[in-house]
């Protein structure tokens, strides 16, 4: 079973600051859907409303269709993985697991029976008897999405419950929440500021900053065609240009900057002051001789090997910072630093932003 | 030690060191000492002691068991001797003050802990700690204006029509005791207060709410989740409760009814009214004794470690 979640012009005030803005967004049933942005964007305030710790101050929020509003969290059909995970730290593994059945009145032997169930679900089989301090951080982990799943929840709400692992098993833990969310066919909702576990794991991304959700999209739009600055510079890295834009009306326009002109694309009702012009690293191509077009004189800085690419930052004739992402494959030069060279990118890799917008 | 030493240098690591030994052994050990050997010894006219008669034996220790009196406990007739059953009054009541100051403190302690505005938490405790500035005697008396036959607690509960005419409080209305447990309650509760309080701010928010997001009502969490986090912080409160009642005097003396004994007054007549040193030194060490096994049955009933009350 697992249930939709509509956000309906949600706000949330705490005191006179506003922590969520106007949110709207429809999470259909069995979807894994994320909330990414930077600390204090109100991502987090958006879970605890879900979940039923705050309430909206104004606008509507829908589990399965209902209105939620005045449910208290033990009434919602959510489960919130916390994240310090929260585990019960006095019973053992079982009885943490099971501790949403115990408090429904559920009798003893089904209980252990559906705590056992859970752990082989989970992938720690016999590990009942044991107590939370026996466990290390991925197995806490999978106990935490045992307890949670338990209760049989409609919705799983995570908070950041990768951000305690080491590099590697939280990686493994991604393709883990993953499979777990797919053999469950639970609605996730996840809260995180890491891109690259948003991007990985998600149906569908939704950018926050400022209360506001920036842009919902699956992860391939969110990274390749990001609607304002923010989630561009957000989600992965950028060579940025400020300047002004004349629209040709095809979709692209002419980029007059102080490094000289470009051609960009720009989406047709892009207006405002603070417009820039993005590129990301692996669409910038260095070369000895200069490119057809957008091309930029380059003298080469620091060259930081970074395994699987190679991260030249470089400095044009005009003052302007570019960074061009190679990758390791033997294909291309790996310049030295001081070497002179052209730096430029497609038109179409190229993408003209206000700095941001609101859904 | 040496840290000490080198840190402070020897005259006053030496002064200090010196102070504290003193302190423990010439006010607190020998005294201690010199009592428990003079229990086991009779009381004589000084022109006896160290005669013939002045030989160790447990006979001080015996009268405890001795002189059996029809009387009750609680609702309860029974022919006992008589400091036996004003020991076993004592622990009765002190228990039941001990479960009074934890009903009262443990709302309190959460309220404090968990729900109550950070920035108002100052003033409440401070609000809670001045009558502990107030002299124990001092509190006790005013307790005694309180509940006496002409004083505020009669003439209100008269005037607003509650009661016909007044009580004698201090005569007891369920036992003879009520008096000395209202006192009690009213002197030793923040002994149990803070302690709760500690362990219940201890406790992470999140747990609460993990476990109110697994569906658990308000007082499943508190069963199951708060209070034990909570345990260390009530045993050592109920410690500390219960063992400043059972060796409280002052109150027992100021609200006790005629009917009422509480096992340090008899200490007291036999120490100061009887002359009785060696019988009051046994009755007092038996007491400690007495005291110590009940609080270490309860906590084995409770399943309490020693070390979770030194937490």
């Amino acid at each position: 079973m697992s249930a939709g979640i509509d956000l309906d012009n949600v706000c949330c005030d705490f005191g006179t600051f506003r922590a969520v803005d106007h949110v709207n967004v429809s999470i259909k049933p069995g979807e894994f859907f994320s909330f990414l942005g930077p600390s204090g964007c109100g991502k987090t305030t958006i879970l605890r409303m879900i979940s039923g710790f705050n309430e909206p101050t104004e606008g509507v929020i829908r589990i399965g269709g209902k209105d939620v509003r005045g449910q208290r969290p033990n009434q919602r059909p959510t489960a919130l993985i916390f994240q310090n995970l929260a585990l019960f730290p006095l019973m053992s593994i079982w009885e943490n697991i099971s501790f949403g059945l115990e408090v429904r009145g559920v009798d003893k032997a089904t209980r252990r029976k559906r705590a056992e169930e859970l752990l082989k679900l989970v992938d720690l089989p016999g590990a009942a008897d044991k107590m939370v301090s026996q466990l290390s951080g991925g197995q806490k982990q999978r106990v935490a999405i045992a307890r949670a799943l338990a209760v049989e929840p409609q919705v799983m709400l995570l908070d950041e419950p990768l951000s305690a692992l080491d590099l590697k098993l939280r990686q493994h833990m991604r393709a883990e929440l993953r499979a777990i969310q797919k053999r469950t066919g639970v609605t996730f909702i996840y809260i995180t500021h890491d891109q690259g576990e948003a991007l990985a794991m998600s149906d569908r991304v939704g950018v926050m900053s400022h209360g506001r959700l920036q842009q919902v999209a699956d992860p391939r739009d969110i990274y390749n065609n990001p609607v304002n600055g923010f989630v561009a510079s957000f989600v992965g890295e950028n060579n940025v240009f400020t300047g002004t834009a004349s629209p040709d009306g095809s979709g692209f326009a002419r980029f007059d900057t102080q490094h000289g002109p470009f051609r960009a694309r720009m989406a047709p009702g892009v207006t405002g002051k603070n417009i820039k012009l993005y590129v990301r690293p692996e669409h910038t191509i260095l070369s000895e001789a200069p490119g057809a077009e957008n091309s930029v004189a380059v003298t080469v800085g620091d060259v930081a090997f970074e395994g699987n690419f190679i991260s030249v930052t470089t400095t044009s004739d005009t003052g302007a910072q570019m960074v061009a992402e190679l990758r390791n494959d033997g294909s291309t030069k790996v310049p030295a630093t001081g070497d002179k060279l052209y730096a430029s990118f497609d038109a179409s890799a190229a993408a003209i932003l206000p700095d941001e917008t609101a859904v | 030690m040496q840290d000490l030493f080198r840190r402070y240098g020897t005259g006053l690591t030496g002064t200090f060191f010196v102070l504290t030994a003193f302190w423990l052994l010439a006010l607190v050990i020998l005294p201690n000492l010199t009592l428990l050997e003079a229990s086991f010894r009779p009381y004589l006219p000084v022109t006896e002691i160290g005669g013939p008669k002045d030989v160790y034996s447990f006979d001080n220790y015996r009268k405890f068991t001795a002189n059996p009196i029809d009387s009750n406990l609680l609702v309860f007739p029974v022919t006992m001797p008589i400091h036996t059953i004003t020991f076993l009054n004592t622990v009765i009541y002190s228990a039941v003050v001990t479960f009074v100051t934890f009903l009262l403190s443990y709302p309190l302690a959460y309220y404090l802990a968990k729900i109550a505005d950070p920035k108002s938490l100052p003033t409440l405790i401070l609000l809670l700690f001045i009558p502990l500035w107030v002299s124990e005697a001092l509190r006790a008396f005013a307790w005694y204006i309180i509940l006496t036959l002409n004083g505020p607690l009669n003439a209100v509960l008269t005037g607003v029509g509650i009661l016909d005419k007044p009580i004698r409080w201090q005569n007891g209305v369920f036992t003879a005791y009520d008096a000395i447990m209202i006192g009690l309650v009213y002197t030793y509760v923040l002994f149990m207060l803070f302690p709760i309080y500690g362990s219940v701010q201890s406790l992470d928010r999140n747990q609460i709410e993990a476990a109110e997001d697994l569906g658990a009502k308000w007082w499943q969490t508190h069963w199951r989740v708060i209070l034990p986090h909570a345990k260390p912080g009530i045993a050592s409160g109920c410690v500390m409760v219960f063992m400043l009642s059972a060796g409280s005097l002052l109150v027992p003396a100021q609200l006790g009814s005629t009917r009422s004994n509480w096992f340090t007054q008899s200490i007291q007549q036999w120490m100061l009214e009887s002359q009785d040193w060696n019988t009051g030194a046994a009755y007092s060490f038996l007491y400690i004794l007495l005291c110590m096994v009940v609080v270490l049955l309860v906590m084995w009933i409770f399943k309490v470690k020693l070390s979770d009350i030194a937490k």
